[in-house]
């Protein structure tokens, strides 16, 4: 029943969705109200039917009911109830409606919020959500990837979720990182609606700019919490590898990266405008090949969601995009002449067309090396592949010229800056770099490593640049108002929310990046067979394997895993002294392989990896048990006990852990110590911090009114002086 | 310098410099690409270039040895296969049957990966086969 009445939402839905297209047009084309209304509640319409839909597939998931394909798919009795909510999005279709939700819900809030303004574009960039809408439920509803689709014989257990996937972070970063992609349709809706109906000023711009905003950041922390998914959880100890789905995610929040800046030059000074809406369709295209790529099987990557039949639709739908897009932006050439000229090259609007510049290259550099194989096979015929030197070595320069512009940015004025006025704002950040420079060298080992000890400098450059404007800005107030410093600090932060949420975006981004430098640079890795007992050393560490550890039905992170075998670990340095427990949880294989008994031991199995963070560094351990010495009394059970009870059965299995633990063979360990890694992390939180700063809305009245108290206040202080 | 003629010449050394910079892109992607073959054509050819071997691990061919694992890489639709030399940590989803991608190259019969290259595709990975027909 309820299956029919998921299936009943997104039939109905994608009509909704159609009808939202065809009467956002007309309504755009003969300016009738009444059908622009009803439009945008075709849209409203259909973000109610896909939660009901996404309510009646989670339901599926959590009754366990096993008649729905994709329930039996990823889910299973002995799923933990966590993973049962999580594994939805775990399959391709249930992630074409993750996905259609979003977008449905994104575009009912932007509308609701654009419904009283923008009465001439809003109906156009109505249709245009409602076409991309209809593609993704066409996917579903006519290209057979129906989430809803039934099984003739219902099997008594599911295959249960993919033990890769039984992370926390299941839970956030598939859901943020479709919402960033989603996010990108609403500025690229907007930018289409602005073309058709010739209104190239910066109000769409301003209508929009906050949902780019929003997307940016989603999509920003979707792939950091991507990233500390696979530093904390598998078992390679790294946190990014190029992978084409990685980079597929990259490229959109790069470009949407350069749109948040070059749209201030379009809202300032009236230009870039044949770029922005470029930009806004490359943003959107990109993100739209980021979800193509993960459904398509054309590259080799490990996030792929296998070969499937969507290449076609999805290949299809990017280049009407793309065509249609180009083409309106071509005709409305004469509309998007812009309304003045750079002035100086010593300007702000001049760095922030280098910053574009320099974003869509570091694009353009990941998108050639992440289709290389296509491309390698058009031109040579040979499939041929590059790795991560390839991107390191393209990405860095251009990440530092990233880096130095962040810092040399904020102290631009629009227009032209002069000598003097760059004089004193880069005399102290200058001064800061070098200091830091000679810091490093003399008392630290980065001058082993050139373009660290570069990125080093220029991130100190880049906090001191962002701490003098903090501080000058509060010292400007405490002039007027008199208020101590945190007050002056946090009226300053409230009063100009976008750009000192920049600001912190800056701070936050070198933060990052001074995380990513060092732990690149400076890690040590070692990979070691070690029998309990032994001991080895890594970067100053004495690592000591105590004992081995075998586990049923407790494992540590609570993924349901019936096995876990691992080990108790004493790390030594000095005086510190602290235990480490990596493990390796084992899940029965699905499969058919090995007996009742040995397919517990002969399923896939996961790292568990364990790590003590640190400020300074983090020591990172994975263990690798090695079960061959139990092939041969499985090989037994297997034979003896293959028709006994569950009880019995349970025994046994207990029994072989028993004998690995007593008599555990040595075991191969990953040790990384990776200085300031954790940087990273709470880089990312500064941006967030930042990121929300700029976002939090400052209501229209109390900025009028602050503004007038200020006034009267300068006023008063004028006539005393 | 009159203003058109200003941004001409800027135009012109800013065309220059991402032609440049492309071709140094282009330049570079291809001397660092590594041939992407199946096991049955790094088998073929003895010149011992290095190769990224894609592949399925042959079933029941894994063993360890210390600190290394030894396993064959098969074709993907096929029987040729390859045997393996591989240092290091294993991914997680690694096991028989699972496709594989590894770089490294061929050695006295032997495809010796390089350590940390081992990728471990799985087509099924986010996807189990379909259990059953769908009604």
């Amino acid at each position: 029943m309820t299956g029919a009445v998921g299936f009943a939402c997104l039939t109905i839905g994608l009509l909704a969705a159609l009808y939202a297209a065809g009467a956002g047009a007309y309504a755009g084309h003969t300016g009738r109200r009444e059908v622009a209304v009803s439009a945008r509640r075709a849209i409203y319409c259909l973000a109610g039917l896909l939660a009901v839909a996404m309510v009646m597939l989670e339901s599926a998931y959590l009754r366990s009911d096993f008649s729905y394909k994709l329930v039996a798919q990823n889910s299973s009795t002995d799923t933990p109830t966590f993973y049962k909510l999580t594994a939805m999005w775990s399959s391709q279709e249930g992630s074409l409606l993750l996905w259609a939700f979003l977008l449905s819900a994104y575009s009912s809030l932007v509308l609701l919020a654009t419904r009283r303004r923008l009465r001439d574009i809003a109906p156009w960039a109505t249709a245009v959500l409602g076409v991309v809408a209809a593609f993704f439920l066409s996917l579903m509803v006519v290209f057979g990837q129906d989430p809803f689709a039934r099984l003739a014989a219902p099997p008594a257990q599911g295959n249960g979720l993919e033990p890769l996937l039984r992370h926390p972070a299941m839970m956030i970063h598939p859901p943020l990182l479709y919402s960033g992609y989603v996010g990108f349709s609403i500025p690229f809706a907007f930018a289409i609606g602005a073309l058709i109906r010739r209104r190239t000023d910066a109000e769409w711009i301003r209508a929009t700019r906050r949902f780019a905003l929003i997307a940016w950041t989603f999509l920003g922390c979707g792939i950091l919490i991507g990233a500390l998914w696979s530093y904390s959880e598998l078992g390679w100890g790294g946190y990014w590898a190029w992978d084409p789905v990685e980079n597929a995610a990259l490229m959109p929040w790069l470009l949407g990266t350069a749109l948040l800046h070059s749209v201030m030059v379009q809202e300032k000074r009236g230009m870039l405008k044949v770029w922005n809406a470029s930009l806004v369709v490359g943003t959107f295209t990109s993100a739209l090949i980021g979800t193509f790529l993960v459904r398509s099987g054309v590259l080799e990557s490990i996030h792929a969601f296998g070969a499937s039949t969507l290449g076609g639709p999805f290949l299809a739908f990017i280049a009407v995009v793309l065509v249609g897009s180009v083409a309106l932006v071509i005709s409305r050439l004469d509309s998007l002449r812009t309304e003045a000229r750079l002035d100086s090259l010593l300007s702000r609007e001049a760095f922030f067309l280098l910053n574009n510049l320099v974003l869509v290259a570091l694009c353009l550099v990941i998108f050639w090396g992440t289709f290389f194989p296509l491309i390698s096979e058009a031109i040579t015929g040979s499939k041929e592949s590059v790795g991560p030197p390839f991107f390191n070595r393209a990405t860095v320069p251009l990440a530092l010229v990233l880096v130095a512009l962040a810092g040399i940015g904020p102290i631009l004025t629009w227009r032209r800056v002069t000598a003097s006025t760059l004089r004193r704002a880069l005399t102290a950040p200058l001064a800061v770099a070098g200091l830091a420079l000679i810091a490093l060298v003399a008392f630290t080992g980065a001058g082993r490593s050139g373009p660290s000890l570069a990125m080093f400098t220029l991130i100190a450059f880049v906090l001191a640049v962002v701490g003098q404007e903090f501080a000058r800005g509060a010292a400007a107030r405490r002039l007027v108002s008199h208020e101590s410093w945190p007050a002056a600090l946090a009226a300053l932060v409230a009063r100009n929310r976008r750009r000192y949420g920049g600001y912190l975006v800056h701070a936050g981004i070198a933060v990052l990046l001074l995380g990513v430098a060092a732990s690149s640079a400076f890690h040590a890795q070692k990979d070691v067979r070690l029998l309990p007992g032994q001991s080895t050393r890594i970067d100053g560490y004495t690592v000591t394997y105590r004992q081995p550890t075998a586990a049923i039905l407790d494992d540590r992170a609570g993924t349901g895993a019936p096995l876990s075998f691992g080990a108790v670990v004493d790390v030594r340095r000095g005086r510190q002294h602290w235990v480490m427990r990596p493990s390796r949880n084992y899940y029965a294989a699905t499969d058919g392989t090995g007996g009742a008994i040995g397919r517990f031991f002969m399923g896939d199995s996961t790292s568990e990896v364990d790590l003590r963070w640190g400020l300074r560094r983090d020591v990172w351990s994975a263990i690798q048990p090695d079960l061959t010495s139990l092939i041969a009394p499985i090989r037994v059970a297997d034979r003896r006990f293959a028709n006994a009870p569950g009880r019995v059965q349970a025994l046994i299995i207990a029994a072989l852990a028993e004998r690995y633990r007593t008599h555990a063979p040595a075991a191969t360990f990953r040790f990384i110590v990776s200085p300031m890694i954790a940087w990273i992390w709470i880089g990312g939180a500064i941006v967030l911090l930042g990121a929300l700063t700029a976002l939090w809305p400052a209501p229209e009245a109390r900025r009028r009114r602050a503004t007038s108290l200020a006034a009267a206040r300068l006023g008063r202080e004028l006539s005393r002086a | 310098m009159d203003p058109a003629r200003k941004r001409r010449v800027r135009l012109v050394v800013a065309l220059t410099a991402a032609v440049l910079l492309a071709g140094a892109l282009v330049w570079a992607s291809f001397g660092e690409a590594e041939g992407a073959a199946s096991p049955s054509r790094v088998l073929r050819d003895r010149s011992g270039r290095p190769y990224q071997m894609t592949g399925k691990v042959v079933t029941g061919s894994i063993r360890h040895e210390g600190e290394k694992v030894l396993f064959r890489v098969r074709d993907r639709n096929g029987t040729a296969s390859v045997p393996v030399l591989y240092s290091g940590v294993v991914p997680d989803p690694f096991r028989d049957g699972r496709e594989v991608i590894v770089s490294g190259h061929m050695s006295r019969g032997v495809f010796v990966g390089q350590r940390d290259s081992l990728v471990t595709k799985c087509p099924s990975k986010f996807q189990s086969k379909p259990s059953g027909k769908t009604i």
